[in-house]
């Protein structure tokens, strides 16, 4: 070590040493052009200079990049003598290069606005950073200087294009006024490597981040490309790294597993837009991918979030979105269902981007938004100026000159137009993923017609092959939420297959006793993160540092470059040790993050976990905050205040364990209730099965054909079966609940049956109280009983679920037998055919040899004013009865009279058949709705025929009604018992749209089926699995840990004026009253499982008497005054 | 120089946000991400939720020198604590009855819904309230 002093400060650093990275080593920043961190020292620029004197001798003027440390050296880097020498080379640097942005901004810092010289405009100021580059780094030597004084260069050899150039683009890339033009340095043709996850539309490194939520969230270098290990080269990022991670040697490992189980989710392969030659993908720059635009959208994306067209990087005034690209067409009968809401979305965002003016115009099929909440979206995306137009363009075609692309389409009143647009976007389909024909040859795993996974509706996440399990679009395309439905499902699954298993390869973590500082005054040690430079960059850590030392009990303040590195992890347990620290505050980052990484470290140093704090240095300062480095430091030495003048006042806490209850209440016994009580059944709890009906089935019941042939009544047999004969599954039939209380872990649910008399499946002597850890809402949903179209009126007209119960009653061979008989000659009486048409669905008493015209109208209920959302299956729903009609007897009219036909998924190739059979779709918009009259007792049905343009009138026979899906209206007290929310539709809230479908926000209430929203018989047992999954996240548990930071009551200033109890959201709160003093005391008593730690009782109390631990009011005020209070030290 | 001395002169608010973990407080790093500049004169107090303010704290700060206080909790609806942000929104009413005792402006003090999602408007609520509090001046109880 030796030691100098730079601007009056002494410093000790390691021999050898320029001056430059002395100074830099102390946080000193030096100005410089051609001096680079991988490069050797050059001194050409000389803006580096500073004064250097060694003994006696005058200051003199040096080269700070080449000027060796040395002992006894004194360094001046910012004396008058230096900054007007600065000026002036800086001046003489733009003098020469005029237009280089680089120098511009060095100019700028030092205080240059403009030169006095004479402009030479040259491009290249010789600093030589791209000679060294090429020689030291990349070890080619493809440039080099040539020529002397005036001519001095930069060229290739004979400034003819080099052989030896590796088109690496290193000079290009470090070239400060951009002189470097790697196709005049080399002969080949430049490869930028494509970043992949912007769908290549721009480059990337050889090292890289694959994208910014990738797990680990960690750098990787692409072998393909490194300079280094193809070449044995470059090692720049090694020279770079502070944290030392690079890696050259690591290789590709093969593990072999020993599993008892496999889940395939190998996802989708997005079809291949440039095989559509009519859309000209391939040719024309203007025609992308709507994911390729998803990129183009996103902050992270090629061009940072700014809507740009490829071609010339200009924000585009037109778009059109073309939909169905690789999806319902002759190759491919089958809908990637999630296209008509992703072009929706990027409209929607595109217009929120670049502005209102900017048209965007989706050309569709149909449009299906038939998932929860889409339509609604739909519609305000309308109402956004987002313009839909029915029409599925043949072509199109680029105009050489602009870039432009035109479009011919036809409108709905039939008119030819020609439009213009600056960008299109293809929606293009999904397709089964390369990998599917591997699985079906290494694993035998059955693939349907499309090549997708094959799987049977009733067992949605099997494959053919046992103990493989599958998920996700592999099986069929769909969306976010859908997918992870499955993904539990699979896992639920699993969970049951290898229950005996569970656990065997946990191993819980130990730490050691932990220290009681109770009555010690705290001892602060506070931790500042460089971030690299993402907080040093701006805020000068060493004056935050500094400043730190003088904050009340702070006794250890230490700068790190990551705070949250492993090394510092240790560092930190070492230090609270042997400074005996008894708080932590760490300014970094959010605590979002890391919080739960520092507070693991404080309790391995035996410091009980609560008594940190962090300050948010970095989200909320240094990249908040770029340009303002002093006023940036200056809140950062506020907020690491404020961080300690709460740690100061913080006490320890512990998470209360409780035990857990393995049990699981199911409400709803119904198809999802059912599957999801025999999942959990099946890992290994008990499930209390409570149904408000006296039989299982729910809507089941009346489902009697599926598309594929299968039988649903059979299923649902065996189904109820399996339910009655498990062991692990408590039945309560006829049964309600009537109250609920206590939190996840610990419920415990009043049930009330019938009449209070056990029925024929109870048992007798069931106690009216269940106690139980979790709670799954499988409560179904009802058909809408419409009101409209002379339903109540005429027995002819009737829903979509009665139709499927007539056809099942009248067997088909009574249809096939009308082609024969005249009608009325026999006089067979109507039968009832199943046990489970129940007689309170009325049936038509039509006698179907005389059925001659079948008229189906969707969206019955759904998509209108009242209730706005789509109820998703009706429309499979007609086109599956429709076929049975027709197969049945095709010479029966079936009309369907729609508004989008939304038979997403596989679904379409049944609308595909619907048409060839003869069905005949006729469409109709919402403020033009049929009209039903009966005249002399036969039904009309009159539309006007969009594409005739025409009104028509039809005489029905039988007219079915596609009645929505509607929630019960029991939901609502539902919902209150259980504290969790309900949608605008009144269904079931779930936590999250689509990351969370089948959680509550309330911990250990799960819900599943069609209390969730409308949806299939596959989709809610895929969601019922689904919820079996998260419930045995905690089933699975023994014990759960209570929130800590939770209310509690200061006796002394509580006096019971009850305030607090009714505005607490989850009842936590009671009114007590004891002996206290030979007197009654009233004082309120926290439940202490139920409080979460909101703190609205704290708010509302008059008298400080409750408060959240962690944050009371003493606490939160601290931080207050810290903040109002600055003292500047 | 005559630039840089008004800079030095300029009045700089210093403003309390009080944001809650789940929305706002996550809007903010959201902004921080994003790199959304806005101005330093916001100090950001995480609490878990908007509705567990008590008035008194709101007081305590703008009669102690903050030149402003905002309030950030998540969009109605969309409350971790169920409806913990509603609590806060009839809360504010009273505190803007008491700013009225205590003569202090009433664009003194803000309440918004700031979600985890919406970095942007985090930043750009910032600037709007920064800009706000600068137009009425240092507080009248600045120390």
């Amino acid at each position: 070590m030796i030691s100098l002093t730079i601007n009056d400060k002494k410093i000790e650093i390691e021999e050898g040493l320029t001056v430059l990275k002395a100074a830099e080593k102390v946080g000193i920043k030096i100005p410089t052009l051609c001096s680079h961190k991988a490069l050797s020292p050059y001194g050409a620029c000389r803006l580096c200079l500073v004064e250097v004197s060694r003994g006696e001798g005058s200051p003199e003027i040096q080269a700070s990049c080449t000027y060796p440390a040395l002992e006894g050296l004194v360094v001046k880097t910012d004396s008058q003598r230096v900054i007007k020498t600065r000026k002036i080379i800086i001046e003489l640097l733009l003098a020469r290069c005029p237009d280089s942005e680089e120098i511009k901004n060095l100019a700028k810092e030092l205080g240059v606005e403009k030169t006095r010289i004479k402009p030479k405009d040259k491009d290249c100021t010789l600093c030589g950073l791209c000679v060294r580059m090429c020689e030291e780094r990349m070890g080619r030597a493809a440039i080099s200087f040539s020529g002397r004084g005036p001519r001095r260069e930069v060229t290739s050899p004979f400034g003819k294009s080099s052989e030896v150039c590796q088109v690496c683009g290193a000079c290009d890339f470090i070239c400060p006024t951009g002189k470097i033009k790697l196709h005049e340095v080399s002969k080949n043709e430049p490869h930028p490597i494509p970043f992949e996850h912007n769908m290549g539309l721009n480059s990337r490194p050889a090292v890289y981040i694959p994208y910014p939520q990738a797990i680990p969230n960690k750098a990787t270098i692409d072998s393909r490309y490194c300079v280094h290990i193809l070449r044995d080269k470059c090692e720049i990022c090694k020279e770079f790294c502070e944290a030392e991670a690079i890696n050259y040697d690591q290789k590709e490992e093969k593990l072999d597993l020993k599993v008892g189980s496999i889940i395939f989710s190998p996802g989708y392969d997005l079809f291949d837009a440039g095989s559509k030659l009519e859309y000209g993908y391939s040719n024309y720059s203007n025609v992308i991918t709507a994911l390729e635009f998803e990129r183009i959208l996103s902050a992270s994306g090629p061009y940072e979030g700014k809507v740009l067209r490829p071609s010339d990087k200009l924000p585009p005034k037109k778009i059109a979105f073309i939909q169905c690209v690789g999806s319902r067409d002759t190759e491919r009968d089958y809908c990637s269902s999630i296209c008509c809401m992703y072009a929706t979305k990027e409209a929607i965002i595109a217009k929120e981007h670049a502005g209102e003016e900017l048209e965007c115009q989706i050309f569709f099929i149909d449009i299906r938004a038939f998932g929860k909440g889409f339509d609604a979206y739909y519609e305000r995306a309308k109402e956004l100026g987002v313009k839909y137009i029915r029409c599925r363009p043949s072509s199109v075609e680029e105009i050489a000159e602009t870039k432009n692309l035109k479009i011919n389409y036809v409108t709905d009143e039939g008119k030819m137009l020609t439009d213009q647009y600056d960008l299109v976007v293809l929606s293009v389909g999904l397709q089964p993923p390369e990998l599917a024909r591997k699985l079906n040859s290494n694993f035998g795993i059955k693939l349907n017609e499309y090549g997708f996974c094959w799987t049977d509706p009733f067992k949605p996440v099997e494959s053919n092959k046992e103990g493989i399990f599958v998920c996700g679009p592999f099986t069929e395309p769909k969306d976010i939420p859908e997918t992870v439905m499955q993904a539990g499902g699979a896992a639920s699954k699993v969970l049951s297959l290898l229950s005996e298993a569970r656990g065997t390869l946990i191993k819980a973590k130990e730490y050691p006793l932990e220290k009681d500082v109770t009555g010690q005054a705290p001892r602060i040690g506070v931790f500042i993160c460089h971030c690299g430079s993402n907080i040093a960059g701006v805020v000068d850590i060493s004056q935050v540092v500094e400043y730190a030392k003088n904050l009340p009990d702070v006794v250890y303040v230490e700068n790190n470059l990551y705070t949250c590195s492993n090394d510092t992890q240790e560092k930190i347990k070492k230090l609270v040790e042997e400074h005996n620290l008894n708080r932590v505050v760490v300014a970094s980052c959010t605590p979002r993050t890391h919080e739960p990484l520092f507070r693991n470290t404080i309790r391995e140093a035996r410091l009980n976990p609560y008594l940190f704090e962090m300050a948010n240095i970095r989200d909320q300062c240094s990249w908040v905050h770029m340009h303002e480095p002093e006023k940036a430091t200056r809140k950062a030495k506020d907020l690491v205040r404020m961080a300690v003048a709460k740690v100061r006042l913080l006490e320890p806490l512990q998470r209360r364990k409780v035990g857990i209850n393995h049990s699981a209440l199911v409400i709803g016994g119904g198809l999802s209730g059912m599957s999801t009580a025999l999942e959990i059944a099946e890992q290994g709890y008990d499930v209390h099965l409570v149904e408000k009906e006296k039989q299982l089935g729910g809507n089941l019941q009346r489902i009697h054909f599926l598309f594929n042939g299968g039988k649903p009544q059979e299923q649902l047999d065996s189904l109820i079966k399996h339910v009655k004969e498990n062991d692990k599954i408590h039945l309560y039939t006829d049964t309600k609940i009537s109250n609920i209380e206590g939190s996840f872990g610990n419920f415990k649910t009043t049930i009330e049956t019938g009449n209070g008399q056990p029925n024929e499946i109870n048992e007798t002597n069931k106690p009216n109280e269940i106690e139980h850890g979790v709670i799954i809402v499988a409560t179904g949903a009802k058909e809408y009983k419409p009101t409209e179209y002379l339903y109540s009126e005429d027995e002819k007209v009737i829903t979509q679920l009665q139709l499927e119960e007539w056809l099942a009653a009248n067997s088909e061979q009574s249809m096939v037998i009308a082609e024969h008989r005249k009608p009325g000659t026999g006089n067979r009486a109507l039968t009832v055919g199943h046990r489970h048409s129940s007689a309170n669905y009325r049936l038509p008493k039509t006698d179907p040899r005389t059925l001659k015209t079948v008229v189906m109208i969707q969206c019955v209920g759904s998509r209108d004013d009242e209730r706005p959302y789509c109820s998703r299956v009706c429309c499979s729903e007609a086109v599956k009865n429709a076929l049975k009609i027709k197969e049945a007897n095709p010479k029966i009219n079936v009309f369907i009279l729609y508004r989008d036909m939304r038979t997403y998924g596989f679904r379409e190739s049944y609308y595909t058949k619907a048409r060839q059979m003869g069905v005949i779709f006729i469409r109709y918009d919402k403020d033009k709705k049929p009209e039903v009259v009966k005249q002399n007792g036969v039904l009309k049905v009159s539309l006007v025929d969009p594409i005739l343009n025409r009104p028509v009138t039809i005489n029905a026979d039988l007219l079915v009604l596609s009645a929505g899906t509607i929630p019960h209206p029991e939901n609502k007290d539902l919902a209150q018992m259980l504290k969790v929310p309900l949608d605008q539709d009144n269904f079931f809230l779930e936590a999250h749209m689509k990351l969370r479908p089948v959680d509550f926000a309330t911990e250990g209430v799960f819900l599943c089926g069609l209390a969730h929203s409308a949806k299939s018989i596959e989709e809610s047992i895929t969601q019922a699995c689904g919820a079996a999954a998260r419930a045995s996240t905690i089933l699975s548990k023994d014990t759960v840990e209570l929130e800590a930071n939770i209310s509690f009551v200061v006796d002394e200033n509580c006096d019971g004026c009850a305030y607090c109890i009714d505005p607490c959201p989850y009842k936590a709160l009671t009114l007590i009253e004891y002996m206290k003093d030979g007197a009654i005391k009233k004082t309120v008593e926290v439940e202490e499982s139920t409080c979460k730690g909101c703190g609205t009782c704290m708010a509302t109390c008059p008298k400080m008497g409750i408060f959240v631990k962690g944050f009371k009011l003493e606490q939160i005020s601290a931080q207050v005054e810290a903040a109002l209070k600055p003292v500047e030290i | 120089m005559n630039n840089e001395q008004t800079k030095v002169t300029e009045f700089e608010p210093l403003i309390l946000a009080f944001c809650c973990n789940w929305c706002s407080y996550a809007g903010a790093d959201l902004a921080g991400i994003s790199r959304m500049q806005y101005p330093t004169s916001i100090r950001i107090i995480r609490v878990m939720c908007s509705g567990m303010i008590h008035p008194n704290l709101v007081i305590d700060a703008l009669t102690k020198g903050a030149d402003g206080v905002i309030i950030c909790g998540c969009h109605p609806g969309d409350c971790h604590y169920l409806e913990g942000n509603l609590k806060a929104e009839k809360r504010a009413d009273a505190i803007r009855l008491m700013l009225e005792d205590f003569g202090i402006e009433d664009e003194r003090f803000r309440l918004e819904w700031i979600s985890a999602s919406e970095g942007p408007r985090f930043a750009q609520v910032m600037t709007e309230f920064t800009e706000a509090v600068k137009k009425l001046g240092p507080s009248p109880f600045k120390m």
